[in-house]
């Protein structure tokens, strides 16, 4: 009886110790659950035309009678107009749990998990290396300029921040792509690979991966690096005034060391969780960027969708792609409190 | 002889005074504020005085397509061989007021409910919180996109709505803290102590602590207003004058203005307007950070 009251209590403070991730957790679930609910109104509010163009276009196709083909459309997108709002509701939700996020009524009714599957390798792949890149050169010029605030060079990259902030991140695209693409002709204007090449996995086939996404992250690193190097001249300047630095000052320690050991470590905390925010923005970014470059991302799929109104595509990629945030957010989050104590107290 | 002017007109003007000499200093206090703010009048008086002094008419003139800029065209002409620059002095007001109305509903939804949530607490500030972090959560550029194809977007305050239903959420929050911590603070808690009324702990105690990460966040609101319309004009879901600055861009854009080199001032005078713009806006807020927040000046 003993046993299993420590057993309990065990499981207790464990679930006490962590309630911090706990907290997440809910709150995670819960905007989730939002967001399937912001789907769900946007498929409600699908106007019925879009059922009966799919059925036109399916009697045409498989060569039958627009009653049976009505009937067919309502079975293949598994939605009934007519059925009350909570049954229709359950159907939804019920798919959605068997991982099925429905099928384009516009493109030969391909499924969005395959249009997903396809797609999202690709703005993965841009995101994240611009992700990288622009994080790790943000934040050393960051606290670069920051440690040496009056120095020419720190200047120079203050303007260039200002500067950059002020150029929304499709402008920079739509510059880079009438420079490099159009004018110089340096790289190519639309799609993600040299379409003659076999894809596989060998070192040319992901040369040319690279090469036909550079200005993509290009444009990306150019926009976001500012922002990176904002964010850390402020987390730095707080950490300037701390004791430590001074501490090490006089002791005499070589100002890089100081730099990289101290300031850069301590500032660089707080910013793990706006690298989840950042990549947030950069799958939101996406449809604009993409569509730009002509990159046959998921973004450009999306923005794709909503000119034909596609609904089934808009709320398939809205929902995974939030999916995703949600679960980035969480892990920063989760992580920023396991590396940093005093965050779970306010948690 | 000289009469003595009546006591309160010399104590108005004395106000009046001094309320310009504080305006002057804070909007005009350093270099960045006082760009940025040059930069704001001169875009305001160019959106009100501009389309009477250039008027702009939308007739089509075959003989002018796509001429280089000159004197008579300062930005060139389109493909329609109508004047560029004529075009972006008539949608100034336009992406002025979408700016302007954006930042006003965000700043006002952001203000109440934050300082709601902070001053009522308890369950009201979980469930703000709550929402605040779901908005904050959903990417906001795909729900603009769906938003402007269900509503459709023809007047400056439906697309501001719709901007600011996401750019309240970051603000709600950061005013929330601040109310929180301020309620902590001695001067607040001897006016609970004096017996103060709440309108006056808020209008009068409250208010002015907040007021000038309010304003500049007013700044900053009107900054991404502009980028995130100009944004979904480009992606073509806002139908709007064809004048707004996004427009010209997208119509640019659309007519092969990315290779035609002739018609690079098409497609780059709107974008110069929007990058001065913004960048005007971007000093003028960090002048304005500087100013109401000296700690910077002091290390």
């Amino acid at each position: 009886m003993s046993r299993l009251k420590y057993l309990l209590r065990r499981i207790g403070m464990f679930f006490y110790k962590f309630r911090f991730f706990f907290m997440k957790l809910g709150i995670a679930l819960l905007t989730l659950a939002a967001v399937v609910i912001l789907s769900f109104i946007l498929i409600v509010n699908m106007p019925g035309t879009v059922i009966d163009a799919f059925a036109m276009q399916l009697s045409v196709e498989r060569r039958i009678s627009l009653e049976q083909a009505y009937i067919l459309a309502k079975q293949m997108l598994n939605y009934d107009p007519d059925a009350p709002i909570l049954e229709r509701f359950s159907v939804y939700l019920g798919q959605l749990l068997q991982g099925n996020l429905g099928i384009s009524v516009k493109n030969n009714a391909k499924s969005v998990n395959l249009i997903l599957r396809e797609l999202l390798p690709r703005t993965l792949f841009v995101s994240s290396i611009a992700l990288t890149v622009s994080f790790l050169f943000g934040t050393a010029v960051g606290s670069r300029t920051i440690w040496r605030r009056n120095s020419f060079g720190a200047k120079t990259l203050d303007g260039y921040i200002v500067v950059s902030n002020a150029v929304p991140d499709y402008i920079v695209a739509l510059v880079f792509i009438t420079v490099f693409a159009f004018r110089l002709g340096w790289f190519p204007n639309q799609g993600a690979y040299n379409a003659l090449l076999e894809p596989g996995f060998n070192i040319i086939f992901i040369l040319s991966l690279l090469y036909f996404a550079f200005l993509p992250i290009s444009a990306h690193v150019f926009s976001q690096m500012s922002f990176w190097s904002m964010q850390m001249q402020g987390s730095a300047l707080g950490v300037l005034g701390e004791d430590y630095i001074n501490a090490a000052r006089a002791r005499g320690l070589p100002e890089k060391l100081i730099v990289r050991r101290y300031l850069k470590r301590n500032a660089m905390l707080p910013l793990v969780t706006q690298l989840a925010i950042s990549f947030g923005v950069m799958f939101g970014g996406a449809p604009l960027m993409e569509s730009i470059f002509n990159y046959p991302g998921i973004g450009q799929a999306f923005s794709q969708a909503i000119g034909e109104r596609d609904y089934y595509v808009v709320q398939g990629i809205l929902l995974f792609v939030s999916v995703i945030v949600i679960g980035v957010n969480l892990v920063a989050d989760t992580i920023y409190s396991l590396i940093d104590p005093r965050i779970r107290r306010s948690a | 002889m000289i009469t003595p002017s009546p006591a309160p007109k010399s104590r108005f003007r004395e106000k009046t005074t001094r309320v310009l000499h504080e305006l002057v200093r804070i909007f005009f206090g350093n270099a960045r504020s006082a760009f940025g703010t040059s930069v704001l009048l001169f875009f305001i008086a160019f959106g009100l005085l501009g389309p009477f002094i250039f008027p702009y008419s939308t007739e089509i003139d075959v003989g002018a397509q796509l001429l280089r800029p000159s004197f008579e065209h300062p930005f060139g002409t389109d493909l329609w061989g109508r004047d560029v620059f004529r075009q972006i002095v008539a949608g100034t007001s336009d992406v002025l007021s979408i700016a302007f109305l954006s930042a006003l509903f965000s700043v006002s939804i952001a203000m109440v409910l934050g300082m709601l949530a902070g001053m009522v607490g308890g369950i009201f500030d979980k469930i703000m919180l709550f929402i605040t972090n779901v908005f904050l959560t959903i990417p906001s550029l795909p729900v603009f996109l769906i938003l402007a194809a269900l509503f459709t977007v023809d007047n400056p305050v439906t697309f501001a709505m719709i901007l600011s239903i996401f750019s309240w959420a970051g603000m709600c929050r950061a005013i929330r803290a601040q109310i929180i911590s301020l309620k902590e603070r001695d001067f607040i808690q001897i006016c609970r102590v004096m017996k103060m009324s709440n309108g006056h702990v808020i209008f009068k105690e409250l208010l002015p602590n907040v007021g000038s990460y309010i304003l500049i966040n007013f700044i900053i609101v009107m900054k991404n207003a502009i980028t995130g319309s100009v944004g979904l004009m480009l992606l073509g879901v806002a139908s709007f004058e064809p004048t707004n600055w996004g427009a010209i861009l997208t119509t640019a854009k659309n007519n092969g203005a990315l290779i035609n080199p002739n018609s690079y001032m098409w497609l780059f005078a709107p974008i110069l307007c929007i990058a001065v713009f913004q960048l005007g806006v971007i000093l003028l807020s960090k002048g304005l950070d500087d100013t109401f927040n000296p700690r910077l000046r002091v290390m």
